[in-house]
């Protein structure tokens, strides 16, 4: 390290031959001193046994179970003679989600230009740049299926979505302040295509699209309710206090699994004689009861971040106090939770597949169960079929914490 | 609220805020009372329909089915195979949170290291494991790795010392033969002066700076007591070694499969994020402190040792604490794989026809003690640790 040091001083912006340049590096990175040299040949063996097994494993192993079972991973026991239905409901998502990147980044470059700042519209390499451990993702799926279908499906969703996101570029601005009701609206569409006319409701929904609805359904049910409690936590009236500090410490203190057990088995008992819901009904209010009090202590970090110059000055301006919490703190706060509600959106991603434990087919119950077929029974085959779901599982979680990170360095949070 | 007179005229009800104060809160206790009362209503109505009593004398009643890895019998009360439950929980817990905070605060140094090789490997290691459930970690750890283990017809036997196989893993102990508490107490003694040792060589050194070698003294101390008695008695302990005989297990220390799936899954997954909070911290010490370790020509060990670990630590200690808290929630997923800890013994007795309502409620609460007790003494800690500023 010090050797670093002395080079560093002594040719300062001199241009140093390549070859030279590796030597040099690899003294200071990696045979800086005898136990560097030691440290470096230990991991060095342990990362080259480590790539070398996973490559022979990855080489050797037998997929025909993932292959044959590539359709219940996704959805589940959703009926085969409908699965037109969940690609229907994935083209609408598509095409929602075009539509906002479409019109947020024709809002963005609105923005800069009245305001006379350089923008830079990202391309496609900055896209790949973000995305493509899901682009990966995509691809080894595609690789799993056995039809031709999935592929030309795949490429008319993207294609969907690209035209949908051109289309949201060219919004009028009153549109695209209400953007989000268009999402809302095709996110409904999405759900009634796959639940009207003889589909099939969430409470037989699996695999990864279970998953990916008590994710997304979990954040909005429970995102009105944690702004509630967040606001009741620092009211100044103590029973609204009390009522939200007892409900948000007492969540927090017992693990998910409890709550899934209470809505399995428990809720039953508190609801109405002739309220029967459905299983997955009872797991998502758990989990929304569950994440409300998370998504509570975010938005409290978010009110906190909030200068109280900017109540006084609300105040002073002769607005009531829900006044100034709708059109003064709660957006500034809400603004700065944006990443840690991203990362709340991680874990409970992650969380979702405790439903398993329910014996519920998400995507990790079905890589387990799946070796009790038959043709697959006591071979051994979870370290493929695990491994699947939790390539599935690790690339959305980190694909987001990457998103996460970047959006925190963009709105600045903790730098203002 | 600018009126500077008491005779000012009050604003209409409905827009005083001292009556719209009150009425919130009257509202919000009345809407969680009308809550109370509905699922009381529903609970007392449901239970009664079914046949079960609203109380918790069914603890009194037996469990009914074995559990594996004690000497638990089936016709014992509920609130025995409860308290078994906590114990295995505590189990992990206890094993799990040392070998976290090892595992954690090495590959989080490990990140920050000038070695190019070591720190790509930790940074592999946290992103990895940082991004998988935690479900699917101990479903590895079960399903693809322990229950992949030779059968126990086959077992791996390292030298008699420990046995493996897919049932369980069982190492060496010592047992006590005659004349043992002797040695025990004479053992127990030896630790107490070498902890006294400990603080005299400490003491010494801050009051007159000569170099304290605690480790040696205190360790020269233990061992030497140790092992004249050892000597002196005789061989008071013997070294007991697991054996096999068809499928009974003797002699040694074992625990179930399970259990080791659920602590090496935990203790993985939650080091990945005592790694990250450990990093985070180091890079939060102040960068001059660095520079003035170099400045004093300290080596890299010592300057971590005595100038950025300890300042590290204060900033740490918060969210590794919740993150210790979160290792004791998870091990609740033991339900998974069968390992008997608090909640799968409530999770089995509600599946023997016991009411859920309470078993569930006094699970939570159980959780709920621990996580509060954790919480006021890191409270506590907390105080004694932060930095004394004016």
């Amino acid at each position: 390290m010090t050797a670093g040091l002395d080079e560093r001083l002594s040719a300062p912006g001199q241009p140093v031959p390549p070859a030279k340049r590796t030597v040099q590096w690899s003294r200071e990175n990696l045979f800086g001193s005898w136990s560097d040299t030691l440290l470096t040949l230990v991991f060095g063996a342990l990362i080259i046994w480590v790539t070398v097994s996973l490559a022979r494993f990855v080489l050797d192993a037998d997929f025909t179970i993932v292959r044959r079972n590539l359709t219940t991973f996704m959805v589940g026991r959703f009926p085969r003679d409908e699965l037109w239905r969940p690609w229907l409901a994935t083209g609408l998502i598509g095409v929602m989600i075009g539509v906002v990147i479409g019109s947020a980044t024709a809002t963005a470059r609105d923005k800069a230009i009245e305001a006379g700042l350089p923008y830079r519209e990202s391309t496609m390499r900055d896209a790949l740049r973000r995305f493509w451990p899901l682009l990966a993702l995509i691809g080894v799926a595609l690789a799993f299926t056995r039809t031709f279908l999935p592929f030309v499906l795949t490429i008319v969703v993207f294609a969907v979505s690209a035209l949908a996101r051109s289309a949201g570029l060219h919004f009028p601005a009153g549109v695209r302040r209400r953007i989000w009701v268009i999402a809302l609206a095709l996110l409904l569409g999405a759900y009634l295509a796959l639940s009207a006319f003889g589909g099939r409701g969430w409470d037989e929904w699996g695999g990864l699209h279970l998953n990916l609805f008590l994710t997304v359904a979990g954040i909005l049910l429970a995102f009105p309710i944690g702004i509630l409690f967040a606001l009741g936590r620092r009211s100044s009236l103590p029973a609204l206090r009390w009522v939200s500090v007892t409900y948000i410490e007492f969540v927090r203190g017992v693990p998910l699994i409890t709550l899934l057990l209470f809505g399995a088995f428990a809720l039953g008992f508190v609801l109405p004689a002739d309220l029967r819901p459905g299983v997955i009904t009872r797991m998502l209010v758990a989990i929304t009861l569950f994440e409300a009090a998370y998504v509570a202590e975010v938005v409290r970090g978010g009110l906190q971040s909030v200068h109280p110059g900017q109540v006084e000055a609300g105040q002073a301006l002769g607005l009531s106090p829900w006044r100034v919490t709708r059109r003064i703190v709660l957006p500034q706060a809400l603004r700065n939770t944006i990443p840690a509600m991203v990362g709340q959106f991680i874990s409970l991603w992650k969380d979702t597949t405790l439903v398993a434990v329910l014996g519920i087919l998400d995507l990790l119950e079905a890589s387990r169960v799946v070796n009790t077929q038959p043709d697959f029974l006591g071979q051994g085959l979870f370290a493929i079929t695990l491994g699947f779901a939790g390539l599935v599982f690790w690339v959305v979680s980190y694909t987001m914490s990457r998103e996460a990170r970047r959006l925190e360095r963009k709105l600045g949070v903790g730098e203002r | 609220m600018a009126t500077t007179s008491p005779q000012a005229e009050r604003p209409p009800l409905w827009r005083d805020l001292r009556v719209l104060k009150v009425l919130a809160q009257v509202v919000a206790v009345g809407a969680a009372a009308v809550l109370v009362y509905v699922v009381w209503f529903n609970l007392t109505n449901n239970l009664a329909a079914r046949g079960l009593s609203l109380g918790f004398d069914f603890l009194d009643e037996p469990f009914g089915v074995p559990v594996a890895g004690s000497d638990f019998s089936p016709g014992s009360a509920i609130w025995r195979a409860l308290i078994v439950g906590l114990q295995n929980t505590f189990a992990l817990v206890v094993v799990g949170l040392p070998l976290v905070t090892v595992v954690g605060v090495l590959v989080g140094i490990g990140r920050l290291s000038t070695n190019w090789l070591v720190a790509k490997a930790s940074g592999f290691y946290v992103e990895a494991l940082r991004n998988t459930p935690p479900l699917l970690v101990i479903f590895f750890a079960f399903n693809a790795v322990i229950l992949q283990l030779p059968q126990i017809a086959e077992p791996i036997d390292l030298f008699g010392l420990v046995i493996i196989n897919n049932r369980f893993i069982a190492v060496a102990s010592l047992s006590n033969v005659e004349g043992s508490g002797v040695f025990w107490a004479v053992a127990a003694v030896a630790l107490f002066l070498a902890v006294i040792v400990w603080v005299w060589r400490s003491r010494r050194f801050d009051r007159i700076g000569s170099p304290h070698h605690r480790v040696v003294w205190s360790l020269g101390v233990l061992v030497g007591i140790v092992l004249a008695a050892y000597l002196a008695l005789g061989g008071p302990v013997e070294i007991s070694h697991p054996e096999l005989e068809g499928r009974v297990l003797t002699g040694g220390i074992s625990g179930l499969a399970a259990y080791f799936a659920m602590l090496a899954a935990l203790v993985l997954y939650t080091a990945s994020h005592v790694a990250e909070i450990v990093r985070g911290s180091i890079l939060a010490v102040p960068k001059g402190q660095t520079e003035a370790a170099n400045a004093l020509a300290l080596s890299g060990f010592q300057r971590l040792r005595h100038v950025v670990l300890p300042q590290a630590m204060r900033i740490a200690i918060p969210p590794v604490i919740s993150q210790y808290l979160n290792y004791t929630k998870n091990t609740s997923l033991g339900i998974a794989v069968g390992y008997t800890e608090f909640t799968l013994i409530a999770f089995q007795a509600i599946g023997n026809g016991q009411p859920a309502p309470q078993l569930i409620l006094l699970v939570m609460l159980g959780y709920l003690a621990f996580s509060l007790v954790i919480s006021a003494l890191v409270n506590m800690l907390n105080r004694r640790l932060q930095f004394v500023t004016r």
